[in-house]
């Protein structure tokens, strides 16, 4: 327990990282290096943000299937990692209506109807936010048996994300590819894990 | 200090402040944060790029590099051209750093990573199809009976922003004319170098597009006072993450058509399906002309960002009919249904 509590703070240091890294790119922008953050600094951001989420969201969904192969306890620091992919993500989106639309709200909401890749990643943060609202240990007491039934959407969401991702490629699928392909592994070693509890949970009623 | 490619007040900052800085960025990206840890990297040389071994261009003024010593002459000998506009140019370094050239990586800054020993001395260009003269030339042969004129367009990429730029070049019309293309010419195909070994673009195995790059103007467009190839940017060479050593500009069409690293161009009698078009049709047409009432189906084309802009301002600005060269250009699509053919 003592080592979890210890090894927490280390790892929400490690998890400001792309975001320390991210600010010191800024400050170099503001301090006139226009190679720091590009031509077109707010999308720059914004796509930093927007990988970082995609990464974080894999690296939750990595916890249970690390646990169980490493036989370490992994788990007390999902919350964290969640919370974190949580806070990208919302980075992310004001990121994108700060930088890129200077806070014209008429035309996020005209992006979220009438374009499709918005749309999901929109359906994407929105999902995270009952997530991150019951992530305390109270509400996991309270909500019993549903608060696991809830936080398996993460699975949808990160689906979502990697739509959100896909549909802005327009020439090399590599990277999007590899997202798809982590996700894809993680869901079916979740999926192989459950059919191998259901049969150990029904084994005694056959016999 | 800097004289005629006009910086703006985002560059008034001392240079080796910001190189410093840079140091200190390639720092915390090699190592993470273990590098500020240690102090960040203080004995490194800015001169190394985190990819490694290619030499920064420390100095954000145009590019030199490896072009031949008569092409260097050449581009002394410019004159200035027809077209100019009183918009304020972007700055060589994000023309130079931010660029869709995708043989060379997809990400903006990949071509100036990844193509800075891209070789492009010596240099054949190949002239087929339905012409009196075809063969293959030496780009220096080529280039002999044509004198170098500036002129500065807007470029709008169809990803929704925009940049204006300084080209040097030569009108596309005069170089078709020399090699007399028949009456069975109708289009112009343009092909640029494939090498996978030098453009890590085009080895990736993932890829929607299908190298090499190829694009097409219908003869009338290819004749079109605008019809730039250009060899020079900002008074030096093209730089070759912009398409060295010699690139289309089409600036009333969307960037993608102004294709770089020209090795092939092809009269035709048929139309040839263009890259993009063999990509995603539902997106990309074959003429591309930058239309603010028709929209990309993933995103609107109304508006368009000039870059450079900055984290204050997305510096939107309203995206003109045929980028703003009507006059030179509606001529060409009388009657035509503009939305359809997009």
């Amino acid at each position: 327990m003592n080592s979890i509590r210890f090894r927490k703070p280390l790892l929400f240091l490690a998890l400001t990282g792309p975001l320390d890294y991210l600010v010191l790119r800024i400050w170099c922008y503001s301090e006139g290096d226009p190679t720091a953050l590009g031509a077109d600094p707010g999308k720059e951001i914004m796509l930093f943000l927007g990988k970082w989420t995609l990464l974080m969201l894999l690296a939750t969904l990595s916890v249970t299937p690390l646990q169980d192969l490493l036989k370490v306890k992994l788990v007390p620091f999902r919350r964290m990692i969640g919370l974190f992919a949580f806070f990208y993500a919302s980075l992310h989106l004001f990121a994108y209506v700060a930088f890129l639309l200077a806070f014209d709200f008429s035309e996020l909401w005209a992006g979220v109807m009438k374009r499709p890749y918005i749309t999901v990643g929109f359906l994407a943060l929105l999902g995270m936010i009952p997530l991150a609202v019951t992530s305390t240990r109270g509400m996991q007491r309270k909500l019993g048996r549903n608060w696991k039934r809830l936080h398996r959407s993460i699975y949808l969401i990160a689906i979502l994300a990697i739509i959100h991702f896909i549909w802005q490629t327009r020439s090399d699928f590599t990277e999007p590819l590899m997202y798809s392909a982590a996700l894809a592994l993680l869901m079916s070693l979740r999926v192989i894990k459950s059919r191998r509890n259901r049969s150990v949970r029904t084994a005694p009623e056959r016999v | 200090m800097k004289k005629h490619w006009g910086l703006s007040e985002s560059d008034v900052t001392d240079k080796s402040i910001y190189l410093n800085r840079r140091q200190l960025l390639q720092g915390v990206a090699a190592g993470a944060l273990a590098g500020l840890a240690r102090g960040v990297t203080a004995g490194e040389s800015a001169t190394e790029t985190p990819a490694g071994g290619i030499a920064r261009t420390d100095n954000p003024g145009p590019y030199t590099g490896n072009a031949p010593h008569w092409l260097q002459q050449k581009i002394k000998n410019t004159s200035p051209g027809k077209f100019n506009t009183a918009e304020a140019k972007t700055p060589f370094e994000h023309i130079s750093r931010y660029n869709n050239f995708y043989e060379f990586g997809a990400a903006k800054g990949d071509p100036f990573e990844n193509a800075q020993n891209f070789d492009t001395n010596p240099w054949n260009l190949k002239i087929s199809g339905e012409a009196e003269l075809t063969g293959s030339f030496q780009l220096e042969d080529i280039l002999k009976p044509h004198d170098l004129e500036e002129r500065i367009y807007r470029l709008r990429c169809v990803e929704a922003w925009s940049m204006v730029v300084p080209w040097i070049g030569f009108p596309l019309a005069d170089l078709i004319k020399r090699f007399k293309p028949t009456s069975k010419a109708k289009y112009v195909k343009f092909t640029t170098l494939y090498d996978p070994a030098q453009m890590p673009g085009q080895a990736s195995r993932f890829l929607a597009i299908d190298y090499p790059y190829v694009e097409v103007l219908r003869m009338d467009e290819a004749m079109n006072e605008l019809s730039f190839l250009s060899l020079g940017l900002y008074g030096e060479v093209l730089p070759p993450q912009n398409g060295a050593p010699l690139r289309l500009v089409v600036p009333w069409k969307y960037g993608f058509k102004s294709i770089k690293s020209i090795v092939s161009i092809e009269f035709t009698s048929v139309r040839s399906r263009t890259t993009w078009e063999k990509s995603n049709p539902r997106e990309y047409g074959f003429y591309a002309n930058v239309n603010p009432e028709v929209d990309h189906p993933r995103w609107s084309q109304a508006s368009e960002r000039r870059l450079p802009n900055s984290l204050f301002s997305p510096n939107r600005i309203d995206t003109l009919m045929f980028n703003g060269y009507t006059e030179q250009v509606a001529g060409l699509y009388q009657g035509m249904n503009l939305r359809r053919n997009f």
